[in-house]
């Protein structure tokens, strides 16, 4: 394994994989905050020709968190085929780059490939790729998944309805979220963030939820967003749960704070299978961010990038039915600006594609980064592009729960109508039943919540 | 002169038709034709002197055009305070939605990076140190250099503050100037009148700039009071930048926790209006001081 590198006049010797991988990044404050960054230019550049140069097989040998001492660790490593490993193990992380964008290979072969990569590859590979290069692998992998109905299906692009609401009032968020559905935001799930965590108030909503997608023959799942134990707790008392919910992290420290750990996700599992209310064969939805793990101290030294993947990792094994990540989200200690928020979204999408995850994308901000709608509206169209799977609903894109801004319904329409894509299948044919969008434009009737107020 | 002449006339004419337009008197059509006159060859003559401006049109005006149910959406924007019923331009919002939205991120942004004025800290006879954070950037990214006052703030204070005090007041900016200002004008003379009231021996307050909630048991330390409390900016929403926490700890030392804080937040006017959290801030501290201690342990014992 070379840890040493020649960039033009100046040589730069590294000590691990482990200091390659966070000095191979793109500047983010978060890096910078945990004093793993690279402190030049050139060091940068030095660490991602280390990288290029390695095997995959010098990766696999070198978690950057030991097997021994952390559950994410093992479930990547256990989860791993090793017939399809020990076919490319040989290959140098700079190939592999070059295997992704060749023509040759398909989105086919990506998935294929995927099964004998760990996290700690993926993320390797991604911080070679520039902008364009994330978008070009991102775009060849589409995952399908199942829950209700189907998300991913080429040529579409769903989205998340949130209609939170800052005291759960049931009234308050029905109204956002018919303002949502008249402009055909909802496919991928009708998803509510609770201010209280508890199960009367979750059961509440799902019930609420439920109800009016039966009044009104909605084609989606349902999801309230509380700690995956309330859900739980709220199956076993009989509300209606299509999709179990759950945020989780790349290191066991960082879910222990969250307070899940795979044990708790098992158990969730088999719960939604035995006792949910939706079809499946997928039925979690996790979210994700880079810098979840540095907010809450929980990194062990590790860059926020590889963090992500290895949270992918840990991931992948539920199969779910869809993986939200919300970089945006967390703050400017871990993700500063605009820039950074752009180049994360990017990374995260190409990063969980290639795990095989069905990937969305929250394009989102807060009002202490230096970021504005401009960023968000710029990441959102290229992450559309590289084939996000769906994006988040909110109204006018400012959530009034959580205060941050996300994608709003009019961007959900915009985005599909300049790049032509067009909502899932059954939700469509819902929207054209209710006058909403007809060949995959918005109609003189879209936009009015009223419509549901016969 | 003939042009100055004829300039002046149609300032007269516009003006008499802009008398009219307030009254009523002129129709959509009169005031399109208006404006196209005013624009073929009228140079714009600006007067300060008008009170007329641009202005956004209320909040829970109805902005969608044709509603199957005007009323129904109505009803709909009074239970939330989402941005729903805003309409549309084609698949994008209006351009009054859309600017609003600009003006709210636009005071959320400034009461984060912009600084509590000297004016204002100089109006409130308030003493001026900074934490170890150098600008609002350095402040943003390394959370811990806020926690920790500069060398020269922890030499300010130990040489100009009262030590061994009962209360010690800090206004801190944390994450909003724009809370700093818009309360504490309110706030502080109502809490230091209901503390000194109570015969609560209470230090002199001063401002801490690029301050984190933290930094209080640092000025405690020093300072050797019985409790601590910071008037800190919350971080704005899109629906407010001026709402205000207050932290209050009693004797913090190397093994406190958050739990060990006390919390009072939302204060702003559309919130706890300042006035009334000074009365309120009043007396938690007082409790405070009696159970000698502060945030889960004084619940436990209440």
């Amino acid at each position: 394994m070379i840890l040493k590198a020649k960039v033009y006049n100046k040589i730069f010797a590294f000590q691990s994989l482990k200091e390659v991988m966070s000095k191979a990044n793109e500047e983010k404050s978060g890096d910078e905050l945990v004093g793993i960054a690279a402190k030049s230019a050139s060091e940068r550049v030095a660490a991602k020709l280390v990288l290029s140069n390695l095997t995959l097989e010098d990766i696999y040998n070198n978690p950057v968190i030991p097997y021994e001492e952390d559950e994410v660790t093992r479930a990547i490593y256990d989860g791993l085929n090793l017939r399809i490993y020990q076919e490319i193990k040989s290959w140098t992380v700079g190939y592999l780059r070059e295997y992704i964008l060749d023509h040759k290979t398909t989105g086919e072969n990506l998935l294929h490939i995927s099964r004998g990569l760990t996290s700690e590859m993926i993320a390797a590979v991604a911080k070679l790729m520039s902008t364009m290069d994330l978008v070009c692998g991102s775009k060849k992998i589409r995952v399908q998944s199942h829950c209700n109905t189907t998300l991913g299906i080429p040529g579409t692009l769903a989205f998340r309805c949130q209609p939170n609401h800052p005291t759960d009032s049931v009234e308050g968020m029905l109204a956002s979220l018919k303002e949502g559905l008249a402009y055909g935001s909802g496919d991928a799930v009708i998803g509510i963030n609770p201010v209280e965590d508890n199960v009367e108030t979750v059961s509440r909503l799902l019930d609420t939820v439920k109800n009016f997608m039966v009044k009104w023959e909605i084609p989606t799942q349902n999801c309230v967003l509380a700690h995956v134990t309330t859900q739980m707790k709220a199956i076993e008392k009989g509300a209606p749960v299509d999709l179990v919910f759950q945020s989780i992290a790349g290191t066991q420290k960082a879910n222990d704070a969250f307070g899940v750990s795979s044990a708790i996700l098992d158990e969730a599992f088999a719960l939604a299978q035995r006792k949910g209310s939706a079809t499946g064969p997928n039925l979690m939805y996790f979210e994700t961010g880079q810098g979840s793990e540095v907010s809450l101290d929980a990194h062990l030294g590790v860059d926020m990038m590889t963090l992500e993947a290895r949270t992918y990792g840990f991931a992948r094994g539920y199969r779910p039915f869809m993986t939200n990540n919300v970089s945006g989200f967390i703050g400017p200690e871990t993700i500063y600006s605009g820039r950074e928020v752009i180049r994360a979204d990017l990374e995260d999408l190409f990063m969980g594609k290639l795990h095989g995850l069905p990937m969305g994308i929250a394009p989102c901000y807060t009002n202490h980064m230096k970021a504005d709608q401009n960023d968000q509206e710029m990441g959102t169209l290229l992450c559309a592009m590289a084939g996000s799977n769906f994006f988040m609903g909110v109204p006018g894109g400012d959530d009034v729960m959580l205060s941050y801004q996300d994608t709003s319904y009019h961007d959900d329409a915009s985005t599909r109508e300049i790049l032509g894509l067009r909502p899932l299948p059954e939700f469509e044919q819902w929207l054209e039943k209710m006058g909403i969008l007809e060949n995959g434009k918005l109609t003189e009737r879209a936009g009015d919540p009223s419509i549901f107020d016969k | 002169m003939a042009v100055a002449n004829n300039d002046l006339e149609k300032v007269i004419i516009q003006s008499v038709m802009e008398e009219l337009a307030k009254k009523g008197l002129l129709s959509q059509k009169g005031k399109d034709h208006m404006m196209s006159a005013a624009m073929m060859d009228m140079p714009f003559v600006p007067n300060p002197q008008s009170e007329e401006m641009v202005t956004f049109p209320p909040q829970e005006e109805m902005q969608i055009d044709n509603p199957f149910n005007a009323d129904a959406v109505r009803a709909m924007k009074k239970l939330t305070p989402a941005r729903i019923g805003i309409g549309r331009a084609g698949t994008r919002p209006k351009t009054m939605s859309l600017l609003r939205f600009l003006a709210d991120h636009a005071v959320a942004q400034d009461a984060v990076f912009l600084d509590v004025s000297d004016e204002f800290l100089q109006r409130m006879n308030l003493m001026a140190v900074q934490s170890s954070a150098g600008s609002k950037d350095e402040f943003l990214q390394r959370p811990e250099l806020g926690r920790r006052l500069s060398e020269e703030a922890a030499r300010k204070i130990a040489e100009k503050c009262e030590k061994n005090v009962q209360v010690q007041i800090l206004i801190v900016d944390g994450l909003s100037s724009s809370a700093i200002e818009a309360n504490i004008p309110d706030l502080l003379p109502a809490l230091m009148q209901g503390l000194k009231s109570s015969g609560i021996k209470v230090g002199a307050p001063f401002f801490i700039k690029n301050g984190r909630v933290w930094v209080q048991d640092h000025v405690a330390s020093i300072v050797n009071c019985d409790v601590v409390i910071s008037l800190i900016g919350e971080r704005p929403g899109l629906g407010t930048a001026e709402s205000l926490s207050a932290y209050m700890i009693y004797r913090p030392d190397e093994n406190t926790v958050e739990a060990d804080r006390t919390v009072i937040s939302n204060i702003h006017k559309g919130g706890i209006p300042p006035a009334e959290a000074g009365a309120h801030l009043t007396d938690v501290i007082k409790q405070i001081l009696s159970a000698k201690a502060s945030g889960v342990k004084l619940n436990q014992q209440k």
